[in-house]
């Protein structure tokens, strides 16, 4: 790893300044960024460490849903949201292992939009706004892609806001060495309708399934699915699954998401 | 009530209190006075011409010390081959020099062609860097493929070697048209064709080296990750370097698993005692993780046919294999040992049938090199074995223990000589086979599938009935079949003057738990505390001449020269109490700690004898040397043959294909037990590593020699929630009838047998899901191969 500066700052302003001088870079939990580093794959010279701003921590409830400072760990997401979301605690919960889960942010999991990972799921099926330091983006606008997102350079994420559905569930097939999502499906049941978000299946990164969802709206059973199938053309294949075995997985882990919602 | 100490106690591991409160002693932990270190440069490809290196640049970089590359190790011995074997038109086979860093080629991504010394290890890897963007490697087309690499003469790993064979050979050749001549005529055979996966060893602690030179005297001195310091230091001072063997201690100390990956020799190992001594300073190299990956030697990679010849009713009457066993780039120590003799010879199992063939191709691939893993060769056997014959049961709807039961050799036919050379001593697979069944609750298994049918669960049974040959080796049998080495074991019992007892042994525990075990035998047979005996192990300054810790056989070979050591104590104990008492050496008796004089009540504790051997004022010196410390060295008469019957049972999800292993009850001979809590450990991680590689574990290259599964995002270790609940039994022993502790080895046979107990669970679940179509799925059965065999 090369050596690099390092700096803390208190406030969203002071990182934001930190950011935009010179060859920096943000570093929240450090869970894919430090490995990569390590590497040789990444580097700065200057990190930025986001876990230090007080206002960028916590959940609280507010206007729209559950606000979670982007800074905010998983484990405590999984603590914090057990009653309010629990598809999302469970989300959360689920991710990696307790060293992972008490240094990755979700802030940091979607910045960094891995294909694989399973908040880009979460927040695409809520419908969750991406609140970052100069305005706000919809989930739907701002997943773009492998390891893509709407950010431009310099822009942290500050907060998110999950809208809270009326049912939720989401299951995570793994990938049988690293324990990420083979195949990962969020599935969320609003008054308005109902969204599923698929994570780790396609080479496009995580996207809304929109047949199931207008199937699981008109009627939010297992069986609304039976008859869907899903085109493997666009799916990730790889040594631990085919294009058309994750196919396969995004429409069973649906089913058993609606069931278990 | 179980005892509390000695053989057959479940004695606390007393080593666990360092290992599991991170007072270990590895050799990463030694840090000494001006030591350098040390960073390997590995070649990316997979196979290149070195057109240069040019190391200037390097060189001139902070910290660096030292450069080295192939050339400066180009006069020194190759690491050679442990074992010469002849191919079937008897020639032997082809030996390409195993130089310490690669010269003229790279032969597989990993393989080292230089190495950085410098002050710290990021001056040394910064320096490294350097190098391999400044060498000029010309890529050739990689060498993966078995079969491809054999029938292409033009693509060459060694150029000396036209058809990347290293031998073709036949076991046993003369019986080969015999073979032939049953399938001629057989009223079945049953045909399967399989892959045994390459595994990644992947011990918890990566390989570490430390040179060191004492240029006042002379010496050098190794500290190395290896589970046997006298073979090491014998390939390094006799094979590679030229260091006279007296000149050259090799200290193993803590070593955090093997699996068979540190039995070799390894080029680090010369490279920092070759830096040491050019730069007067201690040089030492630990492995990242990834380079384990690259450059430990891999297990397994066979590309088998197995064909089964038998009556209608199930009688085996031949079984005939052609398997491709891949070496990778060079012949690691054992690689040639493994497919041949610790597999070929296991070709018959425990049953009675009475012609068998074996021939193995061994391949040379741009790929690591592969060699002995935790089983070695029997695990390939038994998964060949035990996956066709279940094959055929399904193919004759033939009952699956009925079918073993009616080819196992029988109690009454031991010793038993096989069509495959070995010579089995005692046995009792009925035995073994009944308790699995019994312990499995096979009766209940109808219920317990309906229960999973309403969960959507498919749930299968699997058996296998596995053996294997360990206690590796008597010598004069392994020297006929073309070891280069004996495989004996030594110990020193040296008793203190103040009774507690030290005892230096040629065994080397990396896990294993020898450091509890050793005194609980020394403390039964001398009636003192285990606390009072110490084990030495891992330095050959201060332990006899032994072989090092593989194949089952630190008990069954070093513990039995220990015993012999121990007797030879007693003995000379008698003869100072003789003295002592005044009575005839004849009349002394040893029990319980004290010699006594036969009849009388006159006794002296052992302490008390031990005490006048080191102050021998009353001792009958003019006839009897003092001190109390003696030597044995133990060859053993034959291999041991633990066995077993091993019962899985697995729940699938057809939706998803994802296996769970739901139960596994093992039922093993391991004959006389020494520490049941040791054994169930052995049998538990043995049982781990084998669900892994049938369920998770593979090791891909692609098909340009890049290694695919290069670290645990993609290679799939099994974890806790991956395997079961064990349920493991050793109460049928037939103990072993050569040595004269009656043990056999309990430490690979979890890894042998169960692979195709757990295979075989999965087929019959599919099978019972009406899924017939099905017949094999090479291993690692992920949910990806299970899903794609369901759907075509």
């Amino acid at each position: 790893m090369q050596n690099f500066d390092f700096v803390k700052p208190a406030t969203i302003a002071e990182a934001v300044k930190a950011l935009n001088s010179g060859d920096a870079q943000a570093l929240s939990g450090g869970q894919t960024l430090i490995a990569t580093m390590k590497q040789g794959l990444a580097g700065a010279e200057t990190l930025v460490s986001l876990t230090g701003i007080a206002e960028m921590k916590g959940v609280c409830q507010g206007d729209g849903g559950l606000h979670i400072g982007a800074a905010t760990s998983h484990a405590t997401v999984a603590r914090e949201v057990a009653t309010t979301y629990p598809a999302l605690a469970k989300l959360a919960g689920g991710i990696g292992d307790p060293q992972v889960r008490n240094r990755g942010t979700v802030g940091g999991s979607l910045a960094n939009n891995d294909p694989a990972a399973c908040y880009p799921s979460g927040a695409l099926a809520s419908g969750a706004t991406i609140v970052t330091d100069r305005r706000e983006i919809a989930a739907d606008d701002y997943f773009q892609g492998l390891f893509a997102t709407a950010l431009d350079e310099g822009e942290i994420i500050t907060k998110v806001i999950f809208p809270i559905p009326e049912k939720a569930a989401y299951v995570k097939f793994e990938q049988p060495a690293s324990r990420f999502a083979l195949t990962g499906v969020f599935v969320a049941k609003f008054a308005g309708g109902v969204r599923v978000a698929v994570t780790g299946a396609s080479n496009d990164g995580v996207f809304r399934w929109t047949e199931a969802e207008k199937a699981l709206s008109a009627n939010f059973s297992a069986a609304a699915i039976s008859g869907l199938s899903v085109d493997a053309g666009n799916m990730i294949s790889d040594l631990h699954g085919t294009a058309e075995y994750r196919a396969n997985l995004v429409k069973v882990l649906t089913a058993r998401a609606v069931t278990a919602a | 009530m179980p005892k509390d100490y000695g053989i057959g106690a479940s004695s606390k591991r007393r080593e666990d209190v360092r290992f599991l409160t991170g007072r270990g002693q590895y050799t990463d932990d030694l840090s000494i006075h001006g030591q350098a270190h040390a960073v390997m440069v590995r070649s990316n490809v997979a196979h290149g011409k070195i057109v240069s290196i040019d190391t200037s640049a390097a060189a001139a970089m902070p910290g660096v010390l030292a450069v080295f590359t192939g050339e400066d190790f180009k006069d020194v011995g190759g690491n050679p081959a442990g074992w010469l074997i002849k191919s079937r038109n008897g020639e032997p086979m082809r030996e390409p020099k195993r130089p310490v860093l690669a010269h003229g080629k790279v032969r597989h991504v990993g393989d080292a062609y230089a190495a950085v010394i410098a002050e710290t290890y990021e001056q040394a890897k910064a320096a490294a860097q350097q190098i391999a963007d400044d060498a000029v490697i010309d890529e050739l087309p990689a060498i993966i493929d078995m079969k491809a690499a054999a029938a292409d003469a033009s693509n060459r790993v060694h150029d000396e070697i036209p058809d990347n064979i290293c031998f073709d050979w036949g076991w046993i050749e003369d019986n080969r048209a015999a073979v032939d001549a049953v399938f001629k005529s057989a009223p079945h055979i049953t045909t399967l064709e399989l892959v045994n996966n390459r595994l990644v060893p992947n011990a918890m602690e990566p390989r570490a080296s430390i040179g060191e030179y004492f240029p006042g005297t002379g010496d050098y001195k190794l500290t190395t990750t290896s589970q046997n310091p006298h073979l090491t230091r014998l390939l390094v001072a006799a094979f590679v370097m030229g260091i006279p063997e007296n000149k050259l201690t090799v200290v193993a100390p803590d070593v955090g698993g093997g699996f068979g990956s540190k039995i070799y020799h390894y080029g680090e190992e010369a490279l920092v005692l070759a830096a040491a001594k050019k730069l007067g300073r201690a040089v030492r190299w630990t492995a990242e993780r990834s380079e384990s990956f690259l450059s430990d030697a891999h297990g397994r990679d066979h590309v088998t046919k197995i064909e089964l010849a038998c009556e209608k009713d199930g009688t085996f009457l031949a079984f005939r294999t052609e398997t491709y066993a891949n070496v990778g780039a060079y012949l690691s120590n054992f690689s040639t040992a493994t497919p041949t003799f610790l597999h070929g010879t296991l070709m018959a199992g425990p049953y009675k049938v009475p012609h068998v063939y074996v021939n193995v191709k061994t391949i040379f691939t741009n790929t690591a090199p592969v060699d002995a893993y935790r089983g070695a060769g029997r695990p390939e056997a038994t998964f060949s074995l035990e996956r066709v014959i279940d094959k055929m049961c399904r193919e004759l709807g033939l009952d699956q223990f009925e079918v073993r039961r009616k080819n196992f050799i029988t109690p009454d036919m031991f010793p038993y000589t096989t069509p495959v050379g070995l010579a089995y001593d005692t046995g009792n697979y009925q035995a073994t086979l009944a308790k699995a069944i019994e312990m499995a609750d096979v009766a209940g298994f109808d219920k317990r599938a309906a229960a999973s049918k309403a969960k959507g669960r498919l749930r299968g049974m699997g058996l296998s009935t596995w053996i294997e040959a360990c206690g590796i080796a008597p010598s004069h049998l392994v020297g006929v079949l073309g070891s280069r080495v004996g495989l004996y074991d030594a110990a020193t019992v040296r008793v203190n003057a103040t009774g507690n007892i030290s005892v230096m042994v040629g065994a080397h525990s990396h896990g294993q738990g020898h450091e509890t075990v050793f005194p609980q035998i020394v403390a039964e047979r001398l009636g003192v505390p285990e606390s009072s005996v110490e084990i030495v192990h891992g330095d050959t300054s201060k332990i006899p001449f032994g072989m090092g810790s593989y194949g089952s056989r630190s008990l069954a070979v070093c513990g039995v020269a220990m015993n012999k050591a121990i007797d030879k104590i007693v003995a000379k104990g008698k003869k100072i109490a003789a003295h002592m008492l005044e009575a005839s050496e004849g009349d002394i008796t040893f029990e319980d700690g004290k010699f006594s004089v036969a009849g009388t009540d006159k006794a002296k504790t052992f302490g008390e004898i031990a005490f006048s051997a080191y102050v021998p004022h009353n001792y009958p010196l003019e006839t009897l040397e003092p001190g109390l410390e003696e030597t044995a060295f133990y060859d053993p008469a034959n291999f041991t043959y633990p066995a077993g019957a091993y019962i899985c049972e697995v729940e699938l999800d057809p939706d998803t294909g994802k296996v769970d292993v739901v139960a596994f009850h093992c039922a093993d001979d391991f004959g006389n037990i020494m520490n049941p809590m040791i054994v169930e450990g052995q049998v538990h991680g043995g049982v781990g590593q084998g669900i892994g590689q049938a369920l998770l574990e593979n090791t891909t290259y692609d098909e340009n020699g890049q290694l695919l599964t290069g670290s645990f995002m993609d290679y799939a270790m099994p974890r806790a929630s991956d395997v079961p609940f064990y349920n493991v039994d050793y109460s049928c022993q037939t103990p072993c009838t050569h040595n004269p502790l009656g043990v056999k080895g309990c430490g690979e046979a979890g890894a042998i047998g169960s692979p195709p107990a757990v295979v075989n669970a999965v087929i019959d679940a599919l099978h019972r899901g009406g899924m017939t179509h099905v017949t094999h799925i090479n291993m690692p059965v992920s949910p990806g191969r299970v899903w794609q065999a369901i759907n075509g």
